[in-house]
């Protein structure tokens, strides 16, 4: 640690910090657009120009004669920065001018505007006006640069962060600083376009409104969104993220940086894989074989209301009764009925796109009706294998020490936090497809989805999952999507995608990150949690900090846990069981 | 020492027939300097250069064995000698004489001075548009791996040393030294942050010296003839500025422009300019006046007239306002010329030649460059000179507004342009008049 002072407010800033985290630390924000903390550093935007000076022991100050750049300056023991002085100021003034004299000002038609760091800092550090009386030059934009990305060219303030980042981070190099000068641009070698699987986070990298995400572009204006922060069901590594919505619609998905999960970015899959939360296929309420009206289709509610499913749900709109209590009090007598005549030919599948709370609150249960209830996991998703960043320069996998960014071939968030729950309960775990080997003698059963499936021809349920629940007497179904499972099922719950709900997801390496609904399930259809909370008779609402507590009580693996709220960058399990032992 | 009496030394061999050639070089006495450097300890050679008081002759004047000296001690692996051809400094071109007429002198300064630097590997990085030069140095490197001169162990020594030729790709920013060190290793060349310094990290990530070829030229003849040769040559220290090293040894003058001699001579660091023109360059064509003088390479920005007995020396030209001594390429410009097209042609060569990598330099050289180009077509304002005076003091201010020192020289010749020829500068904005020299097209 070394103290630094800066604008004479004393900090402690860590050894190998740099002056801009130096001045974050004191609330001072030192303006600047090529350095970002993942990337390396170049120093050539020269926005974060400071004064630079040293406090001698004797306590006298002994600044130096010229600007420096913050971003490569080691916040050494002692070190003065002065952000304020007219010397500085002038300077930003002036880097400020320079950006902005062949940039468009097309701010009314740009994507980025609200978010747009070259807005923000003119309006804190710049001129009102430019000098500049000749024309500006002008350059083509570029669609073609990437699949996922659009190159706004005349936008660009060449910080090259984008061009580090497919250097650095993904490897692949596609992105380049083409010609010389104050008309050198970004491009891509002709025909090999940024298409590497970490291509969308240039558009977050990008600090102007030069590289635009091609899904979001012209959607929304940013200062409609709400974010909300959340974590990324799309795989194992659980990235941190925001889910950024209006209305009920998710728009786009942004990385949060958290160096406990994944770093600063996020992978593309995840990025545009949420789009099946807003699918019209999704199941829109309650449905049961007995009551004939529980549910409505939901295609009849897209007729009905005229737009987009996903949309706001309006319960006046489709004049409809409430069918959930009778449905989940028909499910809750249905399930004691098969528990009670025999315990162990009862079987529920929990999915490992379940919540830890939601996975509990099942298997406490169920196991609290009968102890020889089967508890079975339901089937993991894996596809192909990991893919690890930065890519080799012949497009091989970096070697473990080198790996920066890892999309895991495992597609489902909470495979780790649903089996500590399964093993708990049940002591040892089982897969489903080892319960169904031969002669299983199952005969009621309670299926948890949540798959992202929305193309219902797939689905998630294998052939022989289908085979083995053919002859049941109870099929009780929770999910998002219909499958060949809740087109059989005597009842079907209409569950939330992972945008809509609260709970916790545990990542490959064991952390708990807490995430949060950021818009209401679709039409009728609730969040998982909800449901589960009254079908097991728990008295108030479901409140995911409070769940928490009661799990890291009653589960050792999950002690961890018992902090509640799990905060921004959520909590290692691995750091407590330790000292559990 | 007088410079009538003075004797050339890099130019010595310059009009004697088949003067590249290795066979004409020894005959000559050549390499005896390396025989020599070879029996000496590589600190002693070190010792010798920087007693000798040589400064770098490639722009920035830094001494050399000072900058040998900078090496860390006791690493292991590979150092690397990096040699600056890349002579793109309008109006230089004493780097292609030397190499072109005398070769071996240039290699046996760059064999010595591996040597004193433990390199084992030098690359001798030539801008491309030196293609004889380029095929006289291959010559020249074959005749020494044939002699024994370049190799496994040089002349029965146990030093070995390998040299390539590294043709660069025709851009300004390759002569900066990281610069040509992210050229030599293939990539865009931007220079780089520093620390780290080349001499703990350079090219391929090991350290590296830098050396123009002049200043190699130059170790030969220093171990050949010893410390107290050189400095009998050139400017003392000035005894009453510790931080004032000197400049010692001859020094190639390159004298282009309005001059009736354009060429290259030889003389003592220390010369003023009007020597150089009235004795050595047959004075101002047309029986003109000179009006401004570039003293070292346009990005020294300029000398007016009554400035031109400021001896070109390290020190000299600062003295005037000017950036430094530079390559001491001597540009003569007669007092029929326009200061605005002068001045517009320099910065249009910056806006050019910017990397592009900080913003400053790059926006700042074509912001200039179209102002000047607008006053040109007589459409200038007077409020422009102060706005250009605004640009150049932010385009760069070592180590302030950009990575690299070359940001200064872009900057410079519009300073000094305005520091001493500003009533013509208004007096020309006022007129409104159109420049009468022909419009600039194309590439540099």
């Amino acid at each position: 640690m070394s103290t630094v002072f800066v604008n004479d407010i004393e900090v402690e800033v860590g050894p190998r910090d740099n002056l801009i985290q130096a001045a974050r630390a004191a609330g001072v924000e030192i303006p600047h657009y090529c350095w970002h903390e993942a990337l390396s550093v170049v120093a050539s935007c020269r926005m974060c120009l400071v004064e630079v000076g040293e406090k001698k022991p004797d306590g006298t100050i002994a600044m130096g004669p010229k600007l420096v750049p913050a971003c490569q300056t080691p916040a050494k023991p002692g070190t003065v920065v002065k952000t304020e002085t007219a010397k500085v100021k002038t300077g930003q003034q002036m880097t400020l001018e320079f950006l902005l004299l062949n940039h468009p000002l097309d701010c009314s038609i740009c994507d980025q505007a609200g978010e747009c760091y070259l807005q923000d800092y003119t309006y804190k550090f710049g001129k009102a006006q430019s000098r500049l009386n000749e024309p500006k030059v002008q350059r083509l934009d570029k669609y073609h640069i990437g699949e996922q990305i659009a190159l706004f060219t005349d936008r660009c303030v060449m910080c090259t962060r984008c061009v580090r980042f497919t250097r650095e981070i993904s490897g692949t190099a596609e992105l380049q600083v083409v010609a010389r000068g104050s008309v050198e641009e970004i491009d891509v070698f002709p025909n090999k376009p940024c298409n590497n699987k970490l291509a969308g986070n240039v558009v977050d990298l990008c600090p102007v409104g030069a590289l635009c995400s091609k899904d979001f572009l012209y959607k929304k204006r940013v200062w409609w969104l709400k974010s909300q922060k959340s974590v990324c069901a799309g795989c194992s590594t659980g990235c941190s993220i925001e889910v950024d919505q209006n209305e009920d619609h998710v728009y786009r998905l942004r990385p949060r940086a958290n160096p406990l999960a994944q770093g600063h970015f996020m992978c593309d899959e995840g990025r545009f894989g949420f789009k099946y939360v807003q699918s019209t296929n999704r199941l829109s309420g309650p449905t049961s074989k007995s009551i004939a009206t529980v549910g409505v289709a939901a295609s009849a509610v897209t007729k009905f209301n005229g737009n987009v499913a996903g949309k706001l749900f309006q319960p006046a709109d489709l004049a409809v009764v409430d069918h959930w209590p009778a449905a989940i009090q028909e499910a809750r007598e249905k399930i004691k009925a098969a528990v009670d005549s025999s315990a162990s030919s009862f079987a529920a599948v929990f999915s490992p796109m379940m919540s830890v709370e939601e996975a509990y609150l099942l298997a406490s249960y169920l196991k609290g009706l009968n102890r020889n209830v089967k508890l079975l996991m339901g089937p993991v998703p894996v596809v192909g294998e990991d893919d690890c960043y930065p890519k080799n320069v012949n497009g091989s996998a970096p070697t473990a020490e080198k790996t920066k960014f890892t999309i895991r071939a495992e597609k489902c968030p909470n495979r780790l936090g649903v089996e500590k729950v399964l093993k708990h309960f049940q002591g040892a775990l089982v897969p489903i497809e080892d319960a169904i080997q031969g002669a299983h003698g199952i005969q009621a059963w309670y299926f948890v989805g949540g798959y992202a499936t929305p193309d219902d021809s797939i689905g998630w349920v294998s052939p022989s999952i289908a085979k083995a629940t053919e002859p049941a007497k109870l099929l009780i179904v929770q999910d998002i999507f219909p499958s060949v499972l809740s087109k059989r099922a005597d009842i079907v719950f209409a569950g939330a995608a992972f945008t809509e709900r609260d709970g916790t997801f545990i990542n490959h390496s064991g952390l708990a990150q807490a995430f949060r609904a950021a818009t209401r399930p679709p039409q009728a259809s609730r969040a998982d949690g909800r449901i589960l909370n009254e079908l097991c008779l728990r008295q108030g609402l479901y409140n995911t900090e409070f769940l928490r507590k009661e799990i890291a009580s009653k589960i050792p693996s999950l002690e961890s846990l018992s902090v509640g709220d799990l905060g921004v960058h959520g909590v290692e399990l691995h750091q407590l069981v330790g000292a559990h032992l | 020492m007088t410079n009538a009496s003075f004797e050339p030394v890099l130019l010595a061999r310059i009009n004697k027939p088949d003067s590249a050639s290795l066979a004409s070089y020894k005959a000559d006495g050549g390499y005896a300097g390396l025989r020599k450097a070879l029996d000496m300890t590589q600190a002693q050679v070190i010792d010798l250069v920087k007693a000798s008081g040589l400064r770098g002759r490639g722009g920035a004047g830094f001494p050399t064995g000072m900058k040998w000296s900078f090496l860390p001690q006791n690493i292991t692996g590979p150092i690397y000698m990096c040699i600056n051809g890349d002579e793109s400094e309008p109006g230089t071109f004493n780097n292609r004489i030397l190499i072109e007429e005398d070769p071996h002198q240039v290699l046996e300064g760059i064999v010595i001075g591996c040597y004193a630097t433990r390199a084992t590997t030098a690359y001798f990085y030539l801008r491309y548009e030196y293609g004889h030069c380029y095929r006289t140095l291959q010559k020249a490197v074959d005749e020494m791996y044939a002699a024994g001169l370049l190799g496994k162990n040089i002349l029965g020594s146990n030093y070995s040393l390998d040299i390539h030729l590294h043709r660069g790709a025709c851009a300004y920013i390759c002569g900066e030294e990281t610069g040509l060190i992210e050229s030599l290793e293939g990539k865009r060349a931007w220079p780089r942050i520093k620390p780290p310094f080349p001499a703990v990290e350079g090219a391929f990530r090991r350290p590296t010296v830098v050396n123009n070829v002049e200043t190699m030229a130059c170790v030969t003849h220093i171990v050949n003839r010893g410390a107290e040769w050189f400095q009998s040559m050139g400017i003392a220290k000035d005894p009453n500025n510790p931080r004032d090293a000197g400049s010692y040894g001859p020094k190639l003058y390159c004298i282009s422009g309005h001059v009736n001699k354009p060429g290259l001579v030889e003389l003592p660091l220390g010369v003023t300019a009007r020597e150089l023109i009235d004795k050595h360059a047959g004075g101002v064509w047309k029986g003109r006046k000179a009006k401004a003088v570039v003293p070292g390479g346009i990005s020294m920005g300029f000398m007016s007239e009554a400035e031109l007995d400021t001896p070109l020396d390290f020190a000299g030209p600062g003295r005037v306002g000017c950036l430094g001594l530079g390559t001491a390429a001597v540009i003569v410009i007669d007092d029929h010329t326009s200061m605005v097209d002068v001045l517009y042609n320099a910065c249009r060569f910056f806006a050019h030649e910017s990397c592009g990598q900080c913003t400053p330099c790059r926006e700042g050289t074509a912001w200039s460059t179209k102002i000047l180009e607008r006053i040109r077509s007589g459409n200038g304002k007077l409020s422009d000179i102060d706005l250009l005076l605004e640009i150049s003091s932010s385009i760069g201010t070592i180590p302030g507004t950009t990575i690299c020192g070359l940001a200064d020289g872009a900057a410079w010749p519009i300073k000094t342009a305005i520091a001493k020829f500003r009533p013509e500068l208004e007096e020309y904005i006022r007129s409104g008049r159109k420049s009468a020299a022909p419009q600039l097209v194309g590439a540099h």
